[in-house]
């Protein structure tokens, strides 16, 4: 049954750096259309495992496949259907934006690429830029140029290791945008970042690294509901009243943590007892639960 | 692995694509910087066969009646050709190493022989380049017969191949630029000078001529030389045979380091 072939599969992956275990046994499947993110602390293993799924590394042990063609015994077919935009800022100095996206065409068997190459160029705001030495370009601009790379052969799964590292706010809006789009497209959309709040606004599913191992995997919605809760900030005249109540002080502010799946009768029976203490209350403010509160609580008890 | 016979034909193409299109990027890469990759290759070969036949003219006879002069050139022909073989494929890929750009043709599905083809033949494309200028700048000077082209063709061709491919493994296996350097300056270059570009091994001691045979620079240019004069030290079917040998099994060697990804696919 090819329909029902995961984008991605990674089954009982491992790798190790002399002593160092980089991969200790990874499981994972990521299934065609999803949007999907790999989360981890520095050196967790995310390059490393994408990585092996790239064919750059070779895994000491385990099996990956790209859309059901496995990466090492039927890696022409396997790396046709990847493109992975690199982590580290890398550019071959020599030639210009153009003749670099002409040449990885055709690496890929693809002559004649040019409507495509104008398309992705305009996408990622570079057409002005076509023609300028891929060495005097700005370092965001050279990190743009390898998304570009990654998608001339318009791959069906696509593999963002830490593309908006030193993108610019705007420009990071602009290339989310066309991600997002690729993704409605069909392509199968793998991201690693270190800003947490882009990965909850855009994955669906996530998985979170430490050491070389997966420590959580589910949807963004369970993650955030399972490992955060929900906290209700009030500003009072009376902080010790507060206090008894069960809340923490933080400043001016008292900060009462309760269950993300209760619902607003919760937050009245807070404030109605609040008002009757007499803490005499003068502000609220609702926190909602964010992925960062989910990756610190995931990490630590990992 | 893939079976080429059950591929279908768009495989092939692409593959085609693939390979002309790496070879291009190669050809272009020295191409840009052709004052350095071939014009300074040109004037150090000229410099040489200035200050040589300047000193040694008078003094060196070799075949009877060819002149010493004529006699330098074709080695110093073979010698930028044989160096700028193996300086091109080598240095291509220790660079694109150390700034990381390999992984732009890691990545792709290019083949190990599409690889291996693109790089050597670039390679020994710019080996010829030199090897054409220095063939034309010198003949402003220097009365050169050519005896038997298909010789020199053959010799230049496959000598290239051989340094092209003895750079793509010094380029794999190099970490850094001064390793390169030491197998330039410790492997290449003794074996070249010592090879016979600037004497008859005929004009050596008994011991020297024995030890010469075992050095394959010698007969690649004594094999490149006996197409211009149809003389030689030694025969050159021998030639062709030991140069065609090592060829292949270095071709070979390289090949199966390609496959395993030896310090390219860690
Ligand atoms: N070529 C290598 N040789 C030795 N150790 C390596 C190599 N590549 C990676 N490592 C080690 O493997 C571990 C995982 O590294 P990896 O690059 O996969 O981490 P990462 O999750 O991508 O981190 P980051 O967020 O910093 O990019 C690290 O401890 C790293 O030092
Ligand atoms: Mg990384």
């Amino acid at each position: 049954m090819p329909f029902s072939t995961p984008a991605i599969r990674i089954a009982a992956v491992t790798k190790r750096y002399g002593n160092l275990q980089a991969l200790g046994g990874v499981d994972l499947e990521i299934a065609r259309g999803e949007f999907f993110g790999l989360l981890g602390p520095n050196g967790a293993g995310k390059t490393t495992l994408i990585s092996a799924l790239a064919g750059l590394v070779r895994a000491d042990g385990g099996t990956l496949e790209v859309m059901g063609h496995d990466v090492v015994t039927d890696f022409y077919s396997a790396r046709l259907k990847l493109g992975v935009v690199p982590q580290e800022l890398v550019f071959d100095p020599f030639f210009t934006v153009r003749e670099i996206l002409r040449f990885q065409s055709g690496y890929y068997g693809i002559y004649g690429n040019d409507d495509w190459i104008d398309e992705i160029l305009s996408r990622l705001d570079l057409l002005s830029r076509a023609d300028t030495n891929m060495r005097t370009l700005s370092g965001g601009m050279k990190r743009r140029v390898l998304v570009a790379q990654a998608l001339v052969h318009r791959p069906p799964v696509i593999v963002l290791d830490e593309p908006t590292a030193g993108v610019d706010v705007e420009l990071r809006q602009g290339l989310w945008q066309f991600v997002k789009q690729l993704n409605a497209d069909g392509h199968t959309v793998v991201l690693t970042t270190h800003y947490l709040e882009e990965a909850e606004a855009l994955c669906g599913r996530i998985a979170m690294m430490k050491a070389g191992r997966i420590v959580a995997l589910d949807t963004t919605a369970n993650l955030l509901s399972h490992f955060s809760s929900r906290s209700l900030r009030v500003q009072v005249e009376r902080l010790d009243v507060a206090e008894s109540l069960g809340g923490e002080v933080s400043g001016d502010w008292v900060i009462f943590g309760f269950d993300p799946t209760s619902g607003a009768e919760m937050l009245e029976t807070l404030l109605a007892r609040l008002r009757e203490a007499g803490a005499g209350v003068r502000g609220v403010s609702v926190g909602e639960p964010d992925l960062e509160q989910v990756f610190m609580e995931v990490m630590r008890r990992a | 692995m893939l079976d080429p016979d059950t591929l279908p034909d768009s495989f092939r193409a692409s593959t085609f694509i693939g390979f002309r299109t790496l070879f291009y990027k190669e050809v272009q890469r020295f191409w840009k910087v052709n004052f350095q990759t071939v014009a300074a290759p040109v004037l150090n070969a000229l410099l040489f066969l200035l200050i040589f036949s300047h000193v040694l003219a008078r003094r060196v006879t070799v075949y009877g009646d060819v002149p010493y002069t004529a006699f330098l050139v074709p080695g110093l022909i073979m010698m930028s050709l044989l160096q700028n073989a193996f300086a091109n494929s080598s240095s291509s890929l220790i660079q694109s190493k150390i700034t990381g750009n390999i992984i732009f043709v890691l990545l792709p599905p290019l083949s190990c022989r599409v690889f291996y083809a693109a790089y050597v033949l670039a390679a020994v494309l710019r080996g010829l380049f030199v090897a054409i200028g220095v063939w034309l700048v010198s003949a402003f000077f220097i009365d050169l017969p050519l005896a038997k082209p298909a010789w020199v063709f053959a010799f230049g061709i496959l000598g290239g191949a051989l340094l092209a491919t003895f750079g793509v493994i010094a380029g794999i296996w190099a970490e850094k630029f001064d390793q390169l350097a030491a197998f330039q300056n410790f492997l290449i270059m003794p074996l070249t000078m010592l090879s016979g570009v600037f004497y008859s091994i005929h004009s050596l001691p008994a011991l020297w001529q024995k030890i010469s045979h075992a050095n394959p620079f010698f007969f690649m240019i004594d094999g490149f030389r006996y197409g211009f004069f149809g003389q030689s030290d030694t025969s050159p079917w021998l030639s062709l045979a030991v140069v065609g040998f090592c060829f292949v099994v270095l071709a070979a060697v390289t090949l199966m380091l390609l496959s395993r990804g030896y310090k390219l696919r860690g």
